[in-house]
């Protein structure tokens, strides 16, 4: 399949295998900062392959994860209502607020629909003019475009009975949380690709340079991610603090204009809370003041909802790259995918999950 | 002016299933007539009766059943009959049994196109000719509009095992090939892309089919060499592999160059973010074979359109018991485990 198996050659990956084992001279811990990237890693056992001076450890780019229980709650409880249909992207739905998931809801009557696209959220407001159509507009930059759309041509049609629960958050004051951080190991990061291509990599350049790391805009097949691992070792070994992209195919350096453009119109910049990180100043978007009669929040009195996280979770640890998840007292054992404790366990695209489906108490070597 | 007289009568003729349909009066009776009895007849069914009388071969019994909510009802490559047919045909033929005969339970939803239930009866009443087997006996009930999705189908079905074979999945030995009859996850790739809110089209076709004709012959070959078969339906060949693994408590390690998809099939799985593994099938078979009888199955398997591409994908092992686990093209290992549950696609 042309633009994938190119990028699965096992003998490709084999030579940048050896090119990283004759590149490295010394221990480098590298952060992947996207849960699809993380995924790859794990799913086709790149982290074994590498030497083992190369550490991978997972960053927070996973938007599932870092999604607040308090929005959980909040989607759960707009999702009960008999005037609204609620649509959401597939995988928010296993995810569990404190004592449900929009599945349970559906099960108790709540109108939960799973959509690929917000445009489609608009398409069912048109169609049923006495329902309340809510999405769940939730992720980083790669779904803020499409998000932003929706509420736009909303506003263009007058189309009155459509909202956004809004959960939008962005990746570089991520990763200068990250960096800030005092248990910080993270000395490179693999940018993920999906975020470049909308927001390109202009932006990563006051990071490299201000906290001395390579960023590296990275994609998601193997023969990518080690393509990637090698330019950062690389990097690191010369001691450059620089952004090299390793995604030229997807990715420029200013991104796609046009999508940016529909983001600043639609939505401003905004603090938001990270699950099991807390509050990162100006970390997300949030709708701008012409757009205000679309927020859910908004429209639905929310403010009483209020949520803890579980005290064993420390699936921020993990998003922050401080643990790996196999290291968790509660890994496998309080904390299964059945059972999830954090949000780093359900989602496809966590690391809890990706160590517990393909590596979990079994020695892989 | 005269007014001409006018006779009300009962409309008899309806374009679509109506509640009187399931009510046991003349409406029913001419559901049966019309739809039902032109398609499937047989010496059982065709006496009308509550129930069919049967005189079973010697032998131990086979019975199962299941019950089909496929939406949509007709999608590329079948339709819920023959899924229907299908289906209970290979749960019998994969215990080792000769399939025979049948039941039919429709629950229909008040408004289905009566021209939409004859295909489906037509369809499954070919399926069974196809298969070898006669759908004996059968019932029709109607619900109110929105009580079912248009038409929710069980079919049970009665066959007899083979002497001498003894097929079940705690029966995998170490040392055993794991043989995989084709490629994996048409069938429910081709459900997942004909449904509504996907914007791409694709040419996966279902995979739909009785296994029980290719399952006999390799049974007549070697019938004590297999040790354990399965059809990989929900869940794909990874729920197979899993529950054979934990049910024998052995361990199963297959090769990921092994493993068949097709480049559409492939390709809908990439977009969504779904492992073909997890995917279902409805005409493949996952098989545990005895190592020395391996080539005598795959020259059998191979003499069959449904088992052209069958493949070794790996082998039973003493190691890690209960799970399985698979060699990547890279060289690296992974678990392959079971799937949570409804496979979900990704936000991004």
């Amino acid at each position: 399949m042309k633009f994938i198996d190119e990028y699965r050659d096992p003998q490709l990956a084999r030579k940048f295998l050896d090119e990283i084992r004759r590149t490295t001279t010394r221990h480098w811990t590298i952060m992947e900062i996207c849960g699809g990237q993380t995924h790859s890693i794990i799913r086709n056992g790149i982290d074994q392959l590498l030497p083992e001076s190369i550490e991978l450890v997972h960053g927070p780019g996973c938007p599932v994860c870092v999604t607040p229980l308090e929005s959980i709650e909040r989607a759960l409880a707009i999702a009960s209502r008999k005037e609204v249909i609620f649509t959401s992207f597939g995988d928010m739905l296993r995810v569990p607020g404190n004592s449900k998931d929009l599945f349970m809801v559906r099960s108790e009557g709540g109108d939960v629909r799973i959509l690929f696209s917000p445009l489609d959220a608009l398409q069912i407001a048109r169609d049923n003019p006495t329902k309340e159509v809510v999405f769940f507009a939730v992720g980083f930059e790669t779904t803020a475009p499409a998000n932003a759309m929706a509420v736009w041509q909303a506003a263009r049609e007058g189309i009155k009975n459509f909202s956004v629960l809004v959960s939008q958050v962005m990746v570089p004051p991520a990763m200068r949380a990250i960096l800030l951080s005092p248990g910080n190991r993270v000395q490179g990061f693999l940018a993920a690709g999906h975020v470049c291509a909308v927001m390109g990599y202009e932006e990563y350049e006051p990071v490299a340079h201000e906290f001395n790391v390579p960023v590296v805009p990275t994609g998601f097949e193997p023969v990518d991610l080690l393509a990637g691992i090698l330019r950062t070792v690389e990097l690191l070994e010369e001691g450059r603090a620089e952004v090299v992209n390793c995604y030229g195919r997807v990715v420029s350096r200013e991104g796609n204009l046009a999508a940016k453009q529909t983001i600043s119109k639609v939505f401003e910049v905004t603090d938001r809370q990270w699950r099991g990180i807390g509050l990162i100043p100006l970390s997300g978007l949030g709708l701008r003041a012409e757009y205000a009669h679309f927020d859910a929040e908004k429209k639905f009195d929310l403010t009483h909802i209020r949520a803890a996280e579980s005290l064993l979770c420390m699936s921020g640890s993990v998003l922050q790259g401080i643990l790996k998840p196999d290291a968790c007292p509660a890994f496998s054992r309080e904390c299964t995918p059945e059972h999830p404790l954090g949000a780093t366990m359900v989602s496809s695209e966590g690391a809890c999950a990706a160590y517990y489906n393909y590596h979990r108490n079994f020695d892989v070597s | 002016m005269t007014i001409a007289p006018v006779c009300f009568t009962p409309i008899l003729q309806h374009e679509t299933v109506q509640m009187a349909h399931g009510a046991g009066g003349r409406l029913s009776q001419s559901l049966m007539q019309r739809v039902f009895m032109p398609h499937i007849h047989n010496p059982f069914l065709d006496l009308l009766d509550d129930q069919a009388k049967l005189d079973l071969p010697s032998g131990r019994t086979a019975f199962t059943t299941d019950t089909y909510v496929v939406s949509p009802v007709f999608f590329p490559g079948g339709n819920i009959g023959e899924l229907a047919v299908n289906g209970t045909v290979n749960d019998l033929a994969v215990g080792g049994a000769k399939p025979l005969y049948l039941s039919a339970g429709f629950v229909l939803e008040e408004g289905f196109l009566l021209a939409e239930l004859e295909t489906i009866v037509k369809s499954m009443a070919e399926a069974a000719c196809r298969a070898g087997v006669m759908i004996v006996t059968g019932d029709t009930k109607v619900v109110g509009k929105g009580q079912c999705d248009r038409i929710f189908i069980n079919t049970s079905g009665i066959g007899i095992i083979r002497e001498g074979v003894n097929l079940s999945c705690r029966n995998l030995k170490v040392g055993d090939s794991i043989i995989l009859s084709g490629t994996v996850g048409d069938h429910g790739m081709a459900i997942m892309t004909s449904r509504e809110g996907l914007s791409f089209q694709s040419r996966i076709t279902s995979d739909c089919a009785a296994l029980n004709g290719m399952i006999g012959s390799i049974l007549d070959e070697v019938p004590l060499a297999i040790h354990a078969m399965r059809d990989p339906t929900r869940g794909g060949v990874a729920a197979t592999l899993n529950e054979l693994a934990v049910s024998s408590s052995v361990g199963i390690e297959i090769n990921e160059t092994t493993i068949l998809v097709k480049p559409d099939v492939r390709g809908a799985c990439e977009l969504l973010g779904i492992d073909p593994l997890h995917v279902a099938n409805e005409g493949k078979l996952v098989m545990a074979v005895a190592a020395d009888k391996v080539q005598t199955v795959l020259d059998v398997m191979r003499t069959f359109d449904l088992g052209r591409d069958a493949v070794i994908i790996g082998s039973v092992v003493d190691d890690h018991p209960g799970m399985v686990v698979m060699r990547t093209v890279y060289g690296s290992r992974r678990i392959i485990d079971l799937p949570l549950g409804e496979q979900l696609p990704r936000i991004c």
